[in-house]
């Protein structure tokens, strides 16, 4: 059994999803799904554990070796991308049933369940896969799951948003596609190790033992079809605007898991693919793709943050963020020195962590007060106390403030940047977590110091069954905020793995 | 005990104190006791951390890594351990204190008031023993959060606003500049561990530093320690005022500030060293810098008619007295510094103990509203004078010693290579305590001497629209205007301003063994 635990996986919330839709009552489903998926995380769990254990697991499905089968390929980094993946999604499936209940209408909500473990599935499968049109296949189901998820809300307008997100999901897919077509064309082998070694084949040394490529204009268009389809999906500032609409309209429960999760394994991709696959020196010596990166990534992290100040909508707001953080990891990943990279897994996990909860904590006061517009939330503070706390723990991780999650990724990003002497990125970084504090804190003033709205005087606390897991989360944030062993330890491996060097 | 019993108990009992704050929260009298005797047990703690570490034993201990290479660890020294006494004492009197005060002002949500100070107190302590610049950064940063709810307490507009400049100060500048400053001095030290004579010594001597880097990290941390005041950063100080005023004695006057300059002076010994700061010449400009935020603080402080207002720009001044002190770099002028943290501590608080007194009394908060008020509260406006000579530098007040040591420091820069331009900055604490007497003193005076105004009603309304800003205090306890007309504030608001008045005095006879506790910081 332990020895499948890769492909278990995926393959278990895969299974469950169909099975959620022969389910007739909807307790029953949702207790099925939540099984599903804390077994999900008990098993990305073991499977880390082993991982660290014994090194990299391949995995050989239907014991058809590789290039001809499908293999799946199993290290710290993905494991650890697996673990806060299946691990929101439990936390977030154990909130889940009372928001849906107010948000979703009752004929579609046993749908939610299913594509949410559909999604799931996806997600799990674009981390896990050792095999390139496998990726494109799971990016594919987890962006068809999310359109749909989307337009569960109950917003008129979460069919456009959707809609919007499909068209721009769509040609991410696609380009992503085009890529694998044309490595494929150079490589003849889909599988990621495979390809790696093919391409290094393709490569020449020079007297000085520095790689240069010949005939690389099909890789090269490769790389750049592939890293634009990424970027779609992982919504990089000039191609970021399905995601505010999508995040905003979409349910509080979809919202959580995607925010957290979705963004996050398309950046793993694009981390597998420049460091796994294409190799650092070519993706960054060949395409002037790593300039191009970081000057968006600033442009984002600036115009996101910005955005976020002038937003009313707390989704909203939270969406842009989300945009700006994504910036930062951006950021780490091309840094190429084990630092940067650490940062950028690292502030993976945490961000997912942190997002994760805020916008549970969104999805508390939206259950109590119907709204998420900035003005209903006046003087909640009194009526809500606890869920405006939470708002505050965790805003205080996404400002970065020592004791929380946010400031580890930060510091260690910091001084990767500061360790390439690139004062810019560290002042850009530093002032940016400013703009932070403003759009956070804009709305802790108007929970707290405002005389409470109508809404808010006839609401009170939200429910336990929702608390407790948005405190859950907060706690978790925390604690990686103080004990960092289990998150940059493990960042940490993976970068120094990814990055071919042995661990310090 | 053993000492990191001793050491973790001591970081513990604020924790716990926060902890049955919140259990006893349904009976306020059993939650004020637990709180002044869990702050007794901590000053007993601290007195026998203090009688290791004085007596020059090593107390340290490694809590664990936070982040890979930068661990939470604590090693207390004798600056530290002096801050770590001052605040631990100040905070039973101040508890006492704020049960009078908050009580007589029927103010809401105390158990979160006393929780967020039992924090404040913790930072200050894990500040104080910390062995690295990271550990002091992150109890640097929780003490801006945990204050940032007693600066608000009143929840109305007018303390909204203040603790966003509050905030928007401190974070901006302790995010923007000082993480910037850890980060680069980790580049270019290796490390962040406190040493005795400095981390950054070796690379100047070896040049792998410029001077100019050295002058830009220098500033970088000198406007980065928000907390410090250092104008034009000071800002967030009387912004501050709007807090309940056992806050701003405490924290405003003694724990949050004091973590600042103690920051700036743990980085000016430990971080450069004085040897370097004195030899390279790169903190002159800071000298200056503290030169002239003193002397303008406290012309401004002349113009406030707002007693708290006045005395936070007070302490603006007087805190840049010990930045100046960490600047000069001199040994005198180090010890200066370190021990005008203990004295303008004791001064200033019993300062604000006196403002917060005179307004739960009489409701008035304008200085030229209190002629004659002297009369009717003699302890007060008594405590209040000997007080003001502890901050002037008059005797018998402890601030005679600590601003004497600050001048040798620099009549010896003067003298040091010719350098007569420090003289300047002897001229600008000279003149810095003259406006200090000009500034305190009147007050006492007529509330003693000057001959009560009496307002008409329409003559108090006007002065009220006069000082447009008003205090929110003002509104919800106009009501109780009449009962306190006359007579002294309550006992547990006078007792503990008599008590911190009595140890201004008494700072002035123990100068000399603060001197020498304060003596090995100097030594390599």
């Amino acid at each position: 059994m332990i020895e499948h635990l890769p492909i278990l996986q995926v393959v278990v919330p895969m299974i469950a999803a169909p099975v959620c839709l022969m389910l007739v009552n909807r307790r029953l489903i949702y207790l099925f799904s939540l099984a599903v998926c804390w077994l999900s995380f008990a098993i990305s769990v073991a499977l880390l554990g082993q991982v660290l254990d014994q090194g990299m697991i391949r995995y050989e499905i239907g014991n058809w070796p590789p290039p001809y089968g499908i293999e799946y390929v199993v290290d710290p980094l993905n494991a650890f991308v697996a673990l806060f993946v299946t691990g929101i999604a439990a936390v977030v499936m154990t909130y889940a049933p009372k928001s849906v209940a107010v948000e979703i209408p009752e004929a579609k909500q046993h749908y939610f369940y299913a594509l949410f473990l559909v999604c799931l599935t996806g997600l799990l499968g674009i981390a896990l896969t050792g095999d390139l049109f496998n990726i494109f296949v799971f990016l594919e189901i987890s962006s068809l799951s999310t359109y749909a998820l989307i337009s569960l809300g109950n917003s008129r307008r979460a069919p456009l948003a959707a809609l919007q997100y499909l068209i721009m999901g769509t040609i991410g897919g696609t380009f992503f596609l085009i890529g694998v077509g044309l490595l494929y064309q150079m490589t003849g082998t889909l599988n990621l190790l495979d390809v790696s070694m093919r391409l290094r084949e393709l490569a020449l040394v020079d007297e000085e033992g520095v790689y240069y490529f010949q005939q690389t204009r099909t890789l090269r268009v490769a790389l750049a079809f592939m890293t634009v389809g990424l970027a779609i999906k992982m919504a990089v500032f000039p191609v970021h605007n399905w995601l505010p609409n999508a995040y905003t309209y979409a349910p509080n429960v979809v919202t959580s898991f995607l925010a957290a999760t979705a963004s996050k394994v398309a950046v793993y991709a694009l981390i597998r693919l420049i460091y796994t696959v294409f190799t650092v020196q070519f993706a960054y010596d060949l395409l002037p793709m790593r300039f191009e990166l970081i000057v968006l990534s600033l442009i984002g992290i600036f115009a996101a943050s910005l955005a976020a100040i002038y937003q009313t909508n707390v989704k909203r707001l939270l969406a842009y963020s989300s945009v700006a953080q994504l910036g930062y990891m951006i950021l780490g990943v091309n840094m190429i020195n084990p630092s940067g990279l650490t940062g950028a897994i690292v502030h993976m996990f945490n961000h997912a962590i942190i997002k994760g909860a805020l916008f549970m904590v969104v999805g508390c006061f939206a259950y109590r007060l119907g709204s998420v517009q900035l003005d209903d939330w006046r003087g909640a503070g009194r009526r809500l106390p606890w869920t405006s706390f939470a708002w505050v723990l965790g805003g205080l991780g996404l400002i970065g403030v020592p004791l929380t999650a946010g400031f580890v990724s930060k510091w260690i990003l910091l001084m990767a940047f500061v360790s390439n002497e690139n004062w810019i990125l560290a002042g850009a970084m530093l002032i940016s977590s400013l703009l932070a504090v403003v759009y956070i804190w804009k709305v802790v003033e108007v929970v707290y110091f405002s005389e409470p709205s109508p809404k808010v005087l006839e609401s009170k606390e939200a429910p336990w069954s929702m608390l407790v897991p948005t405190y859950v989360l907060i706690t978790v944030m925390i604690f990686f905020g103080c004990h960092t062993t289990y998150s940059a330890g493990i960042a940490r491996r993976a970068a120094f793995m990814l990055l071919g060097v042995p661990v310090e | 005990m053993t000492q990191d019993q001793l050491l973790y108990a001591s970081l513990g009992l604020p924790l716990l104190a926060l902890v049955l704050n919140y259990l006893f929260s349904s009976s306020p009298n059993l939650r004020d006791t637990t709180t002044v005797v869990v702050a007794s047990f901590l000053l007993y703690v601290n007195v026998s951390l203090a009688s290791l570490v004085f007596s020059g034993e090593r107390v340290a201990s490694e809590l664990f890594e936070m982040v890979p290479g930068f661990k939470i660890a604590f090693e207390i020294e004798p600056l530290g351990m002096l801050f770590a006494l001052v605040a631990s004492s100040l905070w039973i009197l101040t508890t006492i204190y704020g049960v009078g005060y908050m009580r007589a002002h029927h103010e809401e949500n105390q158990t979160r008031f006393f929780g967020c100070f039992a924090v404040a107190i913790f930072s200050a302590l894990a500040a104080a023993y910390s062995q690295n610049l990271f550990t002091l950064f992150i109890a640097y940063e929780l003490m801006t959060i945990s204050t940032y709810p007693l600066v608000t307490h009143h929840g109305t507009t007018e303390a909204r606003n203040g603790g966003r400049v509050y905030l928007g100060i401190l974070f901006s500048t302790s995010i923007g500049f000082l993480m910037l400053a850890l980060a680069w001095t980790y580049q270019i030290a290796g490390t962040l561990d406190f040493q005795l004579g400095g981390i950054l010594a070796d690379a100047y001597a070896s040049e792998r530093v410029s001077t100019t880097q050295l002058t830009i990290l220098l500033a970088l941390y000198a406007f980065g320690i928000g907390k410090a005041a250092l104008m034009p950063i000071h800002r967030w100080l009387p912004a501050a005022m709007v807090a309940p005023t056992p806050v701003s004695a405490l924290l405003h006057a003694v724990a949050v500030v004091k973590v600042g300059v103690f920051f700036v002076l743990k980085v000016s010994v430990y971080v450069f060293g004085i040897e370097l700061l004195h030899h390279s010449q790169i903190s002159v400009w800071l000298c200056y810098a503290a030169g002239i935020s003193l002397v303008l603080a406290s012309l401004v402080a002349m113009t406030k008619d707002n007693l708290k207002a006045r005395l936070a720009y007070s302490t603006v001044g007087q805190l840049s007295y010990i930045t100046l002190g960490a600047a000069l770099a001199t040994p005198n002028s180090v010890i200066g510094g370190g021990m005008h943290i203990a004295m303008h501590a004791v001064g200033k608080i019993t300062l604000f103990f006196c403002a917060g007194a005179i307004y739960v009394a009489t409701h008035k908060k304008y200085i030229s509203e209190m002629k004659g008020l002297g009369r009717q509260m003699p302890f007060t406006f008594g405590a209040f004078l000997i007080a003001s000579l502890c901050i002037i530098g008059l005797p018998p007040g402890g601030g005679a010693w600590s601003k004497w040591f600050l001048a040798t420091g620099t009549v010896e820069r003067a003298l040091d290579g010719g350098q007569t331009h420090f003289y300047f900055l002897t001229a600008a604490l000279m003149i810095s305590s003259l406006l200090n007497i000009a500034y305190l003193i009147p007050i006492p005076m007529q509330a003693f001497l000057g001959k009560p105004d009496v307002p008409t009603e329409a003559d108090a309304h006007g002065h009220q629209s006069a000082h447009g800003h008003h205090d929110s205090i003002q509104q919800h306890d106009d009501h109780s205007n009449q009962e306190h007309s006359s007579g002294e504030a309550p006992l547990a608001c006078v007792i503990p301003l008599c008590c911190t008045a009595l140890g201004s005095v008494a700072l002035f006879f123990v100068a000399g063994w603060i001197y020498e506790i304060l003596l090995p910081i100097t030594q390599k």
